[in-house]
């Protein structure tokens, strides 16, 4: 993990409010993303850490303030430009969203099939590779409804880096997988980060996984960023809310329940 | 008082919003159309999806439908109408009224219902935003098709539904009402107008407009989960068939002027 906080910022999110029904989630969100860098957003669970990333690929928009993607606001471009600006993104959903009446490897070549125009074959192949990188080689013609959890969360990631996107959102990448194919989604995590205009944002409760693919880390809390630093700012950190939060306390500045 | 008031005016804002947001979707279909002949396949899909599935419900009403409609209109002309014209009575009514609007009704239930089902458990299930998220316009790959395999199929059902309904009546007048197949079928021939043709599937292509728009729109608005996919279907059958009847008398105002 090279220093990248040199890069150009490409993502600029200012003063992001949003409510639903009279309940504010994000209020005063701050937040800048450089290019090239892994930035992990932590945060309690119901603390808008989904609303945040779904504002930054343009599917809500905010009741006050501003995303930037690259210099350009989101809330001002017409649909056709939000989708040119989308189509350099690649988003997994935290609850996968796979297509349930495509099959897994129409899923992964829908992008594929839609915005190139490369034939049939290449495609095919393309789908292949993808579903390997994520431990799914050989299961295209499977039916999402037949897939486990864990299974349909892999088929979404091999989606979502189809188009080999320069923006890549991770909701809960290794949530619901065994500790082993989630150190080897994380592997890959780093691996597609690791390229040099790969920016990406993953959001993860699993701080294992948030040390080893972060290179920034971002504390979401009471609606707006509590702290970012790196990892090892905030593994020393010595807020309290910070420190019950990264090692999992019942007890502390936080009502557990 | 108070509360009423509040009560009627948010009825009234839910209702224009409603309204706003079909005339907003129906813009989007519009500016969509050109791309249906890039990507036929989703349209074909749909118009088969609808056909084939429809095809033996469409059969069993238009059976009955007829059979009924010749039991029925003999009963009434006994002792006042010759039988003769048993034919084109049964024959008109069917062709301009009972088959579209007896089609459109049944498919407001079997087609527009499974349209908002499954595409409300696509809203919930965040399919919708994911195909956003990829920038594929859910308008022109979800609706567009829907809506134009409605149009097109609809009319093509209904007219089936008339050759049904023709053949039902038939057999009723020949086994029941005891009159010659050529009595009746000569009624039907003596008085038929292709124009009463191209009016009943004009309508039914207006029906099947009505029942894919209302079906997909109710699919996208949907939300709260499995129990809001359940309210959608039922909102896009109610306010589908309502929208049918309505329009089916607004076009008999406007097509068979009198006078
Ligand atoms: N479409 C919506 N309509 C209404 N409320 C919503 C909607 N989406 C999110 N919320 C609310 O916004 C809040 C934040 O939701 P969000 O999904 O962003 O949480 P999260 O931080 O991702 O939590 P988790 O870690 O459990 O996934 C929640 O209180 C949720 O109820
Ligand atoms: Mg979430």
């Amino acid at each position: 993990m090279n220093d990248k906080s040199n890069n150009e910022i490409v993502i600029e999110v200012r003063g992001l409010e949003k409510s639903f029904d009279n309940h504010r989630v994000l209020n005063g969100v701050e937040m800048d993303v450089r290019r090239g860098e892994t930035l992990v957003i932590i945060g309690r669970s119901g603390c808008g850490k989904s609303v945040l990333l779904k504002h930054i690929i343009g599917l809500l928009s905010a009741d006050r303030g501003t995303v930037s993607v690259e210099g350009r606001t989101l809330s001002k471009l017409t649909r056709k430009e939000l989708y040119e600006v989308r189509l350099r993104f690649g988003m997994l959903f935290q609850n996968g969203a796979l297509f349930d009446s495509l099959s897994v490897g129409e899923n992964v070549g829908l992008a594929l099939r839609e915005h190139t125009r490369k034939k049939m074959a290449e495609i095919n192949e393309i789908v292949a590779r993808k579903l390997e990188q994520v431990g799914m080689g050989g299961m295209e013609n499977k039916m999402p409804a037949d897939l486990s959890g864990g299974m349909k969360k892999r088929v979404s990631l091999a989606r979502a880096i189809s188009l080999d996107p320069d923006f890549i959102l991770f909701d809960e990448p290794t949530t619901g997988l065994d500790p082993i194919t989630a150190d080897a989604i994380d592997d890959l995590i780093v691996e597609l980060g690791g390229h040099p205009s790969v920016t990406s944002i993953a959001v993860t409760h699993d701080m294992a996984s948030a040390y080893k693919i972060a290179d920034r880390i971002m504390m979401l809390h009471d609606g707006r960023v509590l702290v970012s630093g790196t990892p090892d700012q905030i593994r020393s950190s010595t807020d309290p809310i910070i420190h019950q939060f990264i090692n999992g306390l019942a007890t502390g500045p936080l009502k557990a329940i | 008082m108070f509360t009423l008031l509040a009560a009627c005016g948010k009825m009234t804002l839910d209702f224009l919003e409603y309204v706003g947001g079909l005339f907003v979707m129906g813009w989007r279909i519009i500016c969509a159309l050109p791309s249906i002949f890039v990507s036929p396949r989703l349209t074909i899909d749909q118009m088969l999806q609808i056909g084939v599935n429809s095809f033996p419900l469409i059969l069993l009403v238009s059976v009955f439908t007829g059979s009924v409609a010749a039991w029925q209109t003999a009963y009434q002309m006994v002792d006042f109408v010759p039988m003769r014209f048993l034919g084109v009575t049964v024959g008109k009514a069917v062709t301009i009224e009972l088959a579209p609007v007896l089609t459109a009704l049944v498919l407001a239930g079997r087609v527009g219902a499974s349209i908002a089902a499954e595409l409300g458990t696509m809203r919930v299930t965040e399919q919708i935003d994911a195909l956003e998220a990829m920038a594929i316009d859910p308008v022109r790959y979800l609706v567009l098709p829907r809506v134009v395999a409605g149009i097109i199929m609809i009319p093509i059902l209904s007219l089936f539904a008339t050759v049904i309904a023709i053949l039902g009546a038939l057999v009723v007048s020949v086994s029941v009402v005891n009159i010659s197949s050529e009595m009746f079928l000569n009624g039907v021939k003596r008085y038929f107008y292709i124009s009463d043709l191209v009016a009943g599937q004009t309508k039914a292509a207006m029906f099947g407009l009505i029942i894919s728009l209302i079906g997909c729109y109710q699919g996208f608005i949907t939300s709260g989960g499995a129990e809001g996919v359940g309210k959608s279907t039922t909102r896009a059958v109610v306010v589908s068939a309502v929208l049918i009847l309505i329009a089916d008398f607004l076009i008999a105002t406007l097509m068979f002027r009198m006078g």
